[in-house]
């Protein structure tokens, strides 16, 4: 039987307070109101007053309006038929298809006990050399873009998904732009692959805290499909929009704040999200890519900050290119040396060299005189960010590696390079 | 003693209100039942009839009135043979076996038991009947692995007990009982292989606490050699996040001379235990010439595993050492990290709306990290043999930002402070450990008049390179210059070190010692020099041909060639050749 109640105590924020009796921790509830329905989750229960928080946010809610106990706690339906279609933060179709409610799925479920993963060892290819060759993408990781708001993070993310051979990909924007919805779905038909992305859709119009089930509806899905055998990867744009909702539901509930507002848990309830990344064994896999904007190009912001001390590496994207510095990727070891045998070569060499450059460049900026080696590696950092960390450069990871070694020949003698000589006498270009 | 029993009057979160019929005590452990599921939970803090109890478990689906059952114990692990080698969670359930039974994720309410019930332990005798023991005494023996492990009288019993009976010699589960004795008042005891103990309370059954002096060895050249850590010692590793903490413990892990390695995931990723999970039982100790696992606990509550069992882990993971130190073997415990352990008393205290302190840490922070380093130590025990159980936490501070009240709590308390930084890890400079910023207040294996001149020549290469930055290269003096360029080769060739290189990975102490010996002769030295660079030449070709040597086996003929290399290069252009 499900219970309902018409006399609503307080509201404050977006949480709601009724007196109701055999409620569960975390259950949903349907709200009426003159403007529509809109569902509201549990979030505290004392004796038998609850707290619920309004996933379409209080305005227009009135004392009288219907409360209605649902008796479940969040779930999201389950199946092929999601393929192609888009869906709101509250797991309802915002495209013009039909319902779908069968095989439904509780969202935000237990994690995966580590003596179950494996160790993750599937390069993906992006085509990017920044990527592929300086800081591999790898199957089930974890890895978010910090990036400076501007920056073309989402065609970055689409370019990625558009490349990366996955099964199926699970795309869940936060706080989205409309537009930038629309740039994603025409990529995603540009390229063919529409028919096997699941939309899980809250644009900024819509109410700020029906984003906060949006991580949790698509790791729920992708982690489905995985089980299935699919291997999946799941977008997430933009998290410093869903830790915001975090801090305003934390604001309201009247927690102490930790940092610049953000509550204590931030922490835990970031990684309860990145941490569904896995490698099934004997099944399929989930990587997750995010972007975490960065508020004032800050890292130590506390949203970029704990999400570096949970994912594995981060991309940072700066002046529309994945900046070497402050990029990494913690599971590249596991794949670069099973690539080519001058890959860790490459990666390793071109990046010290880059270092020197950028010295080079602040010594030439505070006006010391340049010599020989100085305007050597003037011509490298020049070449190394045209030829490699261009986002326009577009080519395979062996091709990239190539082009490595060319612009190594066009600016140093061999032994000027530190590179190991019996990688040189391999793959040093032949006409130089 | 009938149980206790309560009910739910309030839930948000990982925090419930539960009203209570009768005595209950602080941390006393009950059960929240919610159809099937019977969730673990820990009294954090008694009002009249209620109680403040965390749950262990997510709190999803928990209704006012439901019944919570008490245990009429505090939160406890197993004390017995068969822990080595485990991976547990944070209040000690096995994983591998939760896997077995539960499959791909962690079934909410479910527990087994931390040892295991079917295997078999050739227990020894070692009391007779007649004899008079006391907790901690030596009851018998058991192999455990390449281990003696000693069945106690258990810790908790207090005063004098004389046996009354002992099982002969055989094959035993670790719940049969192999002895009965009689206390005081003439009640007779049975003693099976295992007995349970509170994690929050220390094991003190020891005679005294003696000062940390002898190095633990992690052949690691920067800790060993500039900032050593000591058997029954404490150190802290705080550093940005991707500065290298994990790895640092990881290769500590696996090189530490310990006879015991306690690892505590403790809310990190769980993608690094699984590195350590499935490789150490691949990896032959070379001491033992057993796998490294034989050694080794995992207790692992990493990230999006609850948080209470995270606040817990910790305390799991220290008294699961004092136990194997009550047989006098070195224990060294390694926490990662200790601040995500500080996060969850932060959440906890938040739910229990107490007042807050800095960045809203309980106020009692302070004294709950020190309270946790305490339990290391060098002991003597009631036999008169040592043990020890030494400590080491990564700090994971806001921001990188060192001015926090965890990294600040903890630095009041070790005894050696190993600061990474994103200016080294981002050169590349690996282990990231600062050495102007870090200290040490154990002693090392090499002579320390010789590390303090080491030691200066890195702060006056790092002025000259500072005074550089300023006036250029053009503007500094040779001499200054070949400062600058020694203290950069002293870090090249022996503060930075290839974690993932076989050899380089992993220096013993005397091959610490010969070769800091040689570099020091290197830094005395005086050289002619034409002009700069001639002099960044010779540095860097001595650098790379000393980073060669660091690759290779100081048993093979090929290091001796190498070494001779080295030498006609530097005799080439050093001006007092006998000084070397
Ligand atoms: N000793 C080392 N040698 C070579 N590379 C290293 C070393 N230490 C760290 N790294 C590199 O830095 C990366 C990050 O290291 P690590 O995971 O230990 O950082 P951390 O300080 O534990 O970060 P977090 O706080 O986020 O957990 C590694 O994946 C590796 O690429
Ligand atoms: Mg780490």
């Amino acid at each position: 039987m499900q219970k309902v109640y018409n006399k609503i105590l307080s509201v404050s924020g977006n949480v709601i307070t009724v007196k109701a009796t055999d409620v569960a921790y975390e259950e949903l509830a349907e709200i009426t109101t003159r403007r529509g329905k809109s569902l509201a989750q549990v979030i505290k229960l004392d004796n038998d007053l609850v707290s619920l928080q309004v996933f379409a946010g209080s305005q227009g809610i009135a004392t009288d309006d219907e409360v209605r106990f649902l008796g479940n706690p969040m779930r999201v339906t389950f199946s092929d038929d999601m393929l192609g279609r888009v869906f709101n933060g509250s797991g309802v179709p915002r495209d013009k298809g039909p319902e779908l409610a069968d095989s439904l799925i509780e969202i935000a479920g237990p994690s995966v006990n580590p003596a179950k993963r494996i160790i993750p060892e599937n390069m993906i290819r992006t085509n990017i050399p920044m990527i592929d060759v300086f800081n591999s993408l790898v199957r089930s990781q974890k890895l978010p873009i910090f990036s400076v708001s501007g920056e073309p993070y989402n065609e970055l993310l689409a370019r990625i998904a558009m490349q990366a051979e996955v099964d199926t990909i699970i795309l869940g924007g936060i706080g989205l732009k409309y537009d930038e919805y629309m740039y994603f779905k025409n990529e995603l038909e540009k390229g063919g692959a529409l028919d096997r992305t699941v939309f899980f859709m809250h644009t900024a119009s819509d109410p700020i805290v029906e984003g906060l089930m949006v991580p949790d509806l698509s790791l729920a899905v992708a982690e489905k499909f995985a089980l299935a055998g699919k291997d999946v990867l799941v977008l997430l744009t933009d998290m410093t929009n869903f830790a915001d909702s975090l801090k305003e539901i934390a604001i309201t509930m009247e927690q102490v704040p930790s940092n610049r507002g953000y509550p204590g848990d931030l922490y835990s309830q970031l990684a309860a999200r990145y941490e569904k990344a896995v490698d099934f064994e004997g099944a399929g896999s989930v990587t997750l890519l995010a972007v975490t904007t960065m508020p004032g190009d800050d890292v130590t912001h506390p949203v970029p900050d704990n999400t570096g001390y949970i994912t594995e590496g981060q991309f940072y994207l700066k002046n529309g290119r994945i900046e070497p510095f402050g990029s990494l990727s913690r599971l590249k070891q596991q794949v670069n040396s099973k690539t080519r045998a001058d890959h860790r070569a490459i990666m390793d060499g071109m990046i010290q060299l880059y270092a020197e450059f950028k010295e080079t460049e602040e010594k030439k900026s505070m006006g010391f005189r340049m010599n020989e080696w100085d305007q050597k590696m003037l011509k490298y950092g020049e070449m190394f960010e045209s030829g490699m960390m261009s986002l326009e450069v577009n080519i395979p990871l062996e091709q990239a590696l190539d082009r490595g070694w060319e612009i190594l020949a066009d600016c140093f003698k061999p032994e000027e390079t530190g590179l190991k000589s019996d990688l040189i006498k391999q793959f040093w270009p032949k006409d130089k | 003693m009938s149980k206790n029993t309560g009910k739910i009057t309030g839930i948000a979160g990982n925090m419930m209100t539960v009203a209570v019929d009768g005595n209950i005590m602080q941390n006393e452990i009950g059960y929240a039942i919610t159809g099937e599921e019977r969730l673990k939970a820990e009294v954090v803090k008694i009002q009249g009839d209620k109680a403040f109890m965390q749950v262990f478990e997510s709190t999803k689906g928990l209704k006012i009135g439901d019944p919570v059952e008490f245990a009429d114990e505090m939160l406890s692990v197993e004390l017995g043979p068969g822990i080595l080698g485990m991976v547990y969670d944070g209040l000690q359930n096995p994983l591998n076996e939760l896997a077995k039974e539960h499959g791909f994720f962690l079934k909410r309410g479910a527990i087994i038991e931390a040892l295991d019930r079917k295997r078999q332990w050739a227990f020894e005798p070692l009391a007779k009947v007649g004899d008079v023991l006391q907790a901690a005494d030596k009851i018998g023996m058991v192999k455990e692995g390449i281990f003696d492990h000693p069945i106690f009288l258990p810790f908790h019993f207090m005063g004098d007990y004389e046996i009354t009976w002992v099982k002969e010699a055989g094959q035993y589960t670790v719940d049969s009982t192999i002895a009965k004795a009689r206390d005081n008042q003439g009640e007779e005891h049975e003693i099976k292989m295992y007995f349970n103990w509170p994690v929050k309370i220390a094991i003190k059954n020891y005679r005294d606490k003696k000062v940390p002096t002898e190095p633990l060895v992690t052949q690691t050249r920067i800790i060993d050699t500039f900032f050593p850590i000591a058997k029954g010692g404490t150190y802290c590793i705080p550093g940005p996040f991707g500065a290298g903490k994990t790895v640092l413990q990881q290769v500590t892990s696996r090189f530490a001379r310990a006879d015991i390695v306690i690892i505590a995931a403790c809310g990190e990723r769980a993608g690094e235990v699984v590195e350590t999970l499935r490789e150490f039982p691949e990896i032959t100790d070379p001491r033992t010439g057993r796998s490294l696992m034989e050694r080794t606990i995992i207790i692992c509550n990493t990230s999006s595993m609850p948080v209470a069992a995270r606040e817990s882990s910790v305390y799991t993971a220290v008294t699961l050492g004092e136990y194997y130190r009550q047989m006098g073997l070195d224990v060294l415990l390694l926490a990662d990290s200790t601040s995500r352990w500080a996060q969850a008393m932060r959440e906890l205290s938040g739910r229990l709306e107490e007042i807050p302190g800095e960045e809203a840490f309980p106020a009692y922070l302070e004294s709950r990290i020190a309270q946790f380093y305490e339990r290391a130590g060098l002991v003597e025990l009631n036999d008169g043999k040592e043990g020890s159980l030494t400590i080491g936490g990564t700090v994971s501070p806001a921001g990188g930002n060192f001015e926090e009240p965890v990294t600040q709590s903890t630095l009041k308390v070790v005894g050696a402070f190993h600061g990474l930084s994103r200016e080294r890890s981002n050169a590349r400079r690996f282990p990231a450990i600062h050495p102007l910023d870090s200290w040490s207040k154990y002693t090392s294996f090499i002579n320390n008049d010789i590390i303090k001149k080491a030691h200066n020549f890195l702060s006056r290469g790092n002025e000259v390179h500072q005074m550089m930055m300023v006036v250029g290269e053009d503007g500094t003096s040779i001499d200054d210059f070949v400062v600058y360029l020694k203290s950069e080769f002293l870090d090249n060739v022996f503060l930075q070190q290839n974690s993932f290189d076989e050899v380089d990975g992993a220096t013993s102490p005397e091959r610490q010692e010969y070769v800091f010996n040689k570099i020091r002769k290197i830094l005395d030295a005086e050289f002619s020099f034409s002009d700069k660079k001639d002099a960044r030449d010779f540095f860097n070709n001595l650098r790379s041909k000393f980073i060669d040597l660091n690759y290779i086996d100081m048993e093979s003929d090929k290091f001796k060639i190498q070494e001779d290399e080295i030498n006609n290069l530097i005799k080439g252009k050093v001006k007092h050749a006998e000084s070397l």
